[in-house]
């Protein structure tokens, strides 16, 4: 009988390991081309083709989790899902919380846009997304800030003229601009912030964070992240040298 | 789930125009989804309503027992929950569940000495998870629907044990005392008289609270379950050239589609619930009953 226990628990231990690890990436769902949610339903975008990957090239078996900007990191260290991959910036104030891997996304440009080329950014109405670099930036600026849960609501405040202008990541504007038709129109110069973009991970998960860093690494060195961030935010886009 | 009704022609959305681009918008996956989370919100209703009953029923019975510490839970319970706001309860209770779940298996389950709090983290081993994080989506879900579920049945039972309570009282002493007359022993008088009288009484208060209820289910998406509220705002949104279907800020539309579906929900309850309160008020010592009496007569 001892025997049997035995042999029953060893064929279970080898069949979980066989699987390999499994790993809950959280993404937001909301900020395309970053990460959004597709019509069939599913997440898409340059992060879900970056974290497939990334999840291949470190053998692990990987899902995908999607949960709201607001909450994203008290659903991480509490343990929802192991790390976030949802165009998180890499600031020192979330490094008091998070830890982050090396980043995926080079430091980017954010900007404002407008509805009309004369919109005041230094003193009127700025809306941004509640939580991120570019909130905290436009509250510094000494525009009022107007904050939304989601990118998109934003943006909708512009049209809807609640707020004169929005400021956001370069990136996520650009389509919203130029399929505007030239109703929304860039303003000002762009502002580089933060330090990029890196996967978020709780600080004591150290393992998950060697094998993410190790896996960033080697693809940014044969060149395949580049390759991704061409495809999804145009050739402009600033890469890794 | 993710595959639409396959309409051969929406292969290609971008040569599309008027009426069949909007068909194939509207069975998108995506679509297919928002649809099935009016579902959700049904589930929600038709599990939690008898769940808060039975609570409801349970703190209305404590709230009357002859053993003081039972008084004393059943009032507390109805005066605690009554006192707190809902949303923090619904954000409290899935939460603090869900922590004491982990961390009570954590001690079962795991062989290991690290503390669960670790800084910032909650952490407990993987055999510890709930759900295990190798356990399918739905899995995940299902989890996330009763925590709701719970959070849900425990404020609404509280607001159904006052209710109930009331009605229990309001039951004319002289029924029960000829029962007792009768020589029924004191679970015979509740269940033969007490219970069967009481409806009539409460049914204007459970009314109320159904209705509350309905309205309150927008709240799930507070708890990150994608409800209907939760689609209505993603398919809503402006949609770029990234996505199959480009449009500009469509969320008014949605959100009325939303205000039609509530209002169809709480019109039809009113006519069943107008329904109910005759047919519960026939034969009962009230003005309803005696109403009924002499329209018949």
């Amino acid at each position: 009988m001892k025997k049997l226990i035995l042999a029953a628990t060893a064929l279970a231990m080898s069949a979980g390991m066989g699987m390999g690890e499994t790993v809950r990436l959280g993404t937001e769902g909301a900020y395309p081309p970053y990460n959004f949610v597709n019509d069939a339903g599913e997440v898409d975008g340059y992060e879900r083709e970056l974290g497939d990957e990334l999840c291949k090239r470190a053998e692990l078996d990987c899902t995908w989790v999607k949960n709201d900007w607001d909450s994203i990191i008290p659903n991480l260290v509490s343990g929802n899902y192991d790390a976030i991959l949802a165009g998180m910036s890499i600031t020192p104030e979330r490094e008091e919380v998070i830890a982050f891997t090396q980043n995926y996304i080079p430091p980017a440009a954010s900007a404002y846009a407008a509805l009309s080329e004369d919109a005041d950014i230094e003193g009127g109405v700025v809306a941004a997304q509640t939580g991120t670099i570019q909130a905290s930036h436009v509250a510094e600026s000494g525009a009022t800030l107007l904050e939304y849960a989601t990118p998109d609501e934003t943006v909708a405040a512009v049209r809807n003229g609640e707020a004169d202008a929005v400021f956001a990541d370069k990136d996520f504007l650009v389509p919203v601009v130029e399929e505007s038709g030239g109703e929304m129109v860039w303003i000002g110069d762009d502002v580089p912030l933060g330090g990029g973009i890196g996967v978020g991970l709780r600080q004591s998960d150290t393992e998950l964070k060697e094998k993410l860093d190790a896996v960033i690494g080697e693809m940014k060195e044969d060149g395949t992240i580049n390759e991704m961030i061409a495809k999804w935010f145009g050739e402009d886009a600033p890469l890794f040298e | 789930m993710t595959v639409p009704l396959m309409i051969s022609q929406c292969a290609d959305p971008a040569s599309l125009q008027g009426l069949s681009w909007l068909m194939c918008y509207l069975t998108t996956g995506k679509h297919m989804l928002f649809y099935a989370s009016f579902g959700v919100v049904l589930l929600l209703l038709a599990v939690t309503a008898p769940i808060a009953l039975l609570f409801g029923f349970g703190g209305a019975m404590a709230s009357r027992s002859r053993l003081l510490p039972v008084r004393w839970f059943g009032k507390l319970y109805t005066s605690m929950v009554r006192g707190v706001p809902d949303i923090i309860f619904f954000l409290f209770v899935p939460i603090a569940l869900d922590q004491a779940l982990e961390w009570t298996r954590h001690q079962m389950l795991c062989d290991t000495d690290a503390p669960v709090r670790q800084g910032n983290d909650f952490v407990v081993c993987a055999a510890a998870k709930l759900p295990l994080s190798t356990s399918p989506e739905w899995v995940h879900q299902t989890y996330g629907f009763i925590l709701a579920v719970i959070a849900f049945s425990i404020v609404f039972g509280a607001f159904a044990a006052n209710v109930l309570y009331g009605a229990m009282q309001a039951v004319p002493r002289a029924q029960l005392e000829t029962a007792e007359a009768y020589g029924m022993s004191q679970r015979q008088v509740n269940r033969r008289i007490l219970i069967p009288q009481m409806w009539s009484y409460a049914i204007p208060g459970l009314s109320n609270l159904w209705m509350i209820l309905i309205k309150a289910t927008p709240l799930l998406f507070l708890l990150g379950i994608e409800d209907i509220v939760y689609w209505a705002r993603e398919l809503g949104g402006a949609k770029t050239s990234a996505f199959a279907y480009p449009h500009p800020d469509w969320r008014l539309y949605y959100f009325l589609g939303i205000l039609v579906f509530y209002l169809a929900m709480t019109w039809g309850s009113e006519k069943i619930l107008a329904r109910l309160t005759r047919r519960l008020s026939a034969g009962q010592a009230t003005m309803g009953g005696e109403a009924l009496r002499k329209g018949a007569a």
